[in-house]
């Protein structure tokens, strides 16, 4: 009883959150509508007994793709008369994918079967005893289909590398780069020393030494693309 | 008694107890946290710190405290009211309910569920909305860059987190915190993985915004970042989370590497003292080098901080834990 209540509780607060997002004027708060949803299908999985799932949608969705549009959209400077503006324009086109989307979906609903017994099996727990689904999760993709995950794994791989090869701009041979290192290293001359009285530094074998001399600006770099952070044209 | 208890109303009335014996020396110890922190600092600096409230200053924190409700709450007029007054809950909400997986003792989790570390994982990670909303939602451009990068910091030192986990549920076998304490017996995992613990302190550090990482609120170019703009309760409350927060993370480090409430050895007078005795140690421990860092450390650069987040600490943890993998499988250690 509790868990038909808590389902319908989470599943209108997850289909009201969706049309929240569509409909609210400001675009940060969609986003946070859309983390609410993405919450309330967390906690669908959770009463389906997929606790593995509910949390990995938190970690992945919430904790880090969210993070993300919300630091996109949040910096973006959007002007909301000129985004309602279009809305006489482009709602005929609209409409009309809408509509298309609605037929298919209605289509593919009025064809649906539903085998005997389906119903009756849903309410099964989806493993067997003593078998968690984060295990048995972990024996489908990493045992039964280990090569199909492998791929989709290159796939993604691939995907990285071009975002990489495509947003890499620094080309130039000559572009100085930090060098860490030499920038925290201290010298002497900046070291605080306890110096007893009446000896000097000398006396405790320590010479001051200046620090590093900025390196000249390189006309040609060849093998060298440290740059020492001080360097001035 | 037991029909009563086994009722659904039993089990509510239980699991509030389990959770105020919980929260309430949760709260006690964040005060506590305050004025420890402010007496460390003050050792360390050869100051003598608070010490006039009470005998020894210890009544300091709760001077404290009524100080911060009896000030006025300001809500600035360009900020988005709602969302405003949201994020400070939201911060103090999210670090108190992390608690209800940490195992104090055998047994002794509220709620000791199968993925307790994914659960663990995913309420630390979502801690960084408090911060961004807050910034977003002041309306202010010190806000709002401290909310920037406290967000760009958390999520980049979560993924060299994430790894870190994964290493030790190799060595474990479970997502359960129980087993992983359980499967400490032999040696804590701070020996054999002493690499991933330094990585995974750090790591907190960042996730928790403290010195050296706390350019969020790096009060030289920022004021006071995503803070500025509170005052009052609401401030109170982004304090008692950033404190919960440092225990948390001082949990996890205990739970993960420092064998939770296992005695050191398991002989005379170690195994005489209670298991929860232990782990409030541990966590003590850890929250001592949270205060110790704060006071040797200047703060990073920020793209230093990005780069040891994605340079270093990324790839390193990455390569150990294939090492990890390869060891385990050849030497047959595997947990099955």
């Amino acid at each position: 009883m509790i868990a038909a209540l808590a389902f319908y509780v989470f599943a209108a607060i997850l289909i009201a959150s969706a049309v929240m997002v569509v409909t609210s004027r400001n675009p940060v708060h969609s986003v946070l509508f859309l983390i609410l949803a993405f919450f309330n299908a967390a906690a669908l999985f959770l009463i389906a007994g997929a606790e593995f799932l509910a949390m990995i949608l938190l970690i992945v969705y919430v904790g880090a793709v969210a993070v993300l549009f919300l630091f996109v959209v949040m910096m973006l400077d959007i002007d909301f008369s000129q985004l309602r503006g279009g809305f006489q324009r482009y709602l005929p086109i609209g409409a009309i994918i809408g509509g298309i989307l609605l037929l298919e979906l209605l289509f593919v609903y009025g064809s649906w079967q539903f085998a005997d017994g389906s119903a009756g099996l849903r309410m099964n727990a989806m493993t067997a005893d003593g078998v968690t689904n984060t295990q048995a999760l972990g024996r489908i993709l990493y045992t039964d289909y280990i090569f199909l995950f492998q791929a989709s794994g290159l796939i993604l791989l691939v995907a990285m590398i071009g975002a990489i090869v495509l947003t890499l701009r620094d080309k130039r041979p000559d572009s100085r780069r930090q060098d860490i290192a030499v920038q925290v290293a201290r010298a002497h001359a900046v070291t605080l020393q306890n110096v007893e009285p009446r000896k000097g530094l000398g006396e405790l074998g320590i010479i001051r030494r200046p620090l590093p001399a900025a390196p000249k600006p390189r006309q040609v770099a060849h093998d060298d693309d440290h740059g020492h952070g001080g360097g001035h044209h | 008694m037991d029909a009563f208890l086994n009722s659904n109303i039993g089990i509510l009335a239980i699991t509030i107890a389990q959770t105020l014996a919980m929260l309430v020396p949760l709260l006690i110890a964040v005060a506590y946290a305050t004025y420890a922190e402010r007496k460390v600092l003050a050792a360390m600096q050869m100051r003598v710190g608070p010490n006039q409230v009470g005998p020894l200053g210890l009544l300091q924190p709760f001077a404290d405290a009524l100080k911060m409700v009896m000030k006025e709450t300001i809500i600035p007029s360009g900020a988005n009211r709602a969302l405003f007054i949201f994020a400070p809950m939201l911060t103090f909400i999210l670090a108190m309910i992390a608690w209800a997986v940490i195992p104090v003792a055998e047994g002794w989790a509220i709620a000791d569920i199968n993925v307790g570390v994914l659960y663990l994982f995913a309420i630390s990670s979502l801690g960084v909305y408090g911060i961004i909303i807050a910034g977003w939602a002041s309306n202010s451009k010190y806000a709002f860059l401290g909310g920037l990068r406290s967000a760009a910091q958390m999520v980049s030192y979560e993924v060299s987190m994430g790894f870190v986990i994964v290493t030790v549920l190799l060595c474990v076998g479970s997502l359960n915190l129980t087993q992983i304490v359980l499967a400490q017996k032999t040696v804590w995992f701070f020996i054999p993985l002493f690499p991933m613990f330094i990585i995974f302190f750090i790591s907190a550090l960042a996730e928790t915004n403290r010195t050296p990482f706390d350019l969020a609120e790096g009060e030289s170019e920022l004021v006071a970042g995503y803070m500025v703009e509170y005052s009052s309760m609401a401030y109170a409350l982004f304090f008692l989370g950033e404190y919960a927060n440092m225990f948390l993370m001082s949990a996890m480090t205990t739970t993960l590497f420092l064998g939770g409430w296992l005695a050191p050895m398991d002989i005379a007078p170690f195994n005489w003292v209670p298991g929860p005795v232990w782990f409030i140690l541990k966590v003590s421990l850890c929250m001592f080098t949270f205060f110790w860092v704060r006071a040797t450390l200047p703060r990073y650069r920020y793209d230093q901080l990005m780069r040891l987040g994605w340079k270093v600490f990324l790839p390193f943890s990455l390569i150990w834990l294939v090492i990890t993998a390869f060891v385990l499988k050849l030497a047959g250690w595997l947990p099955v």
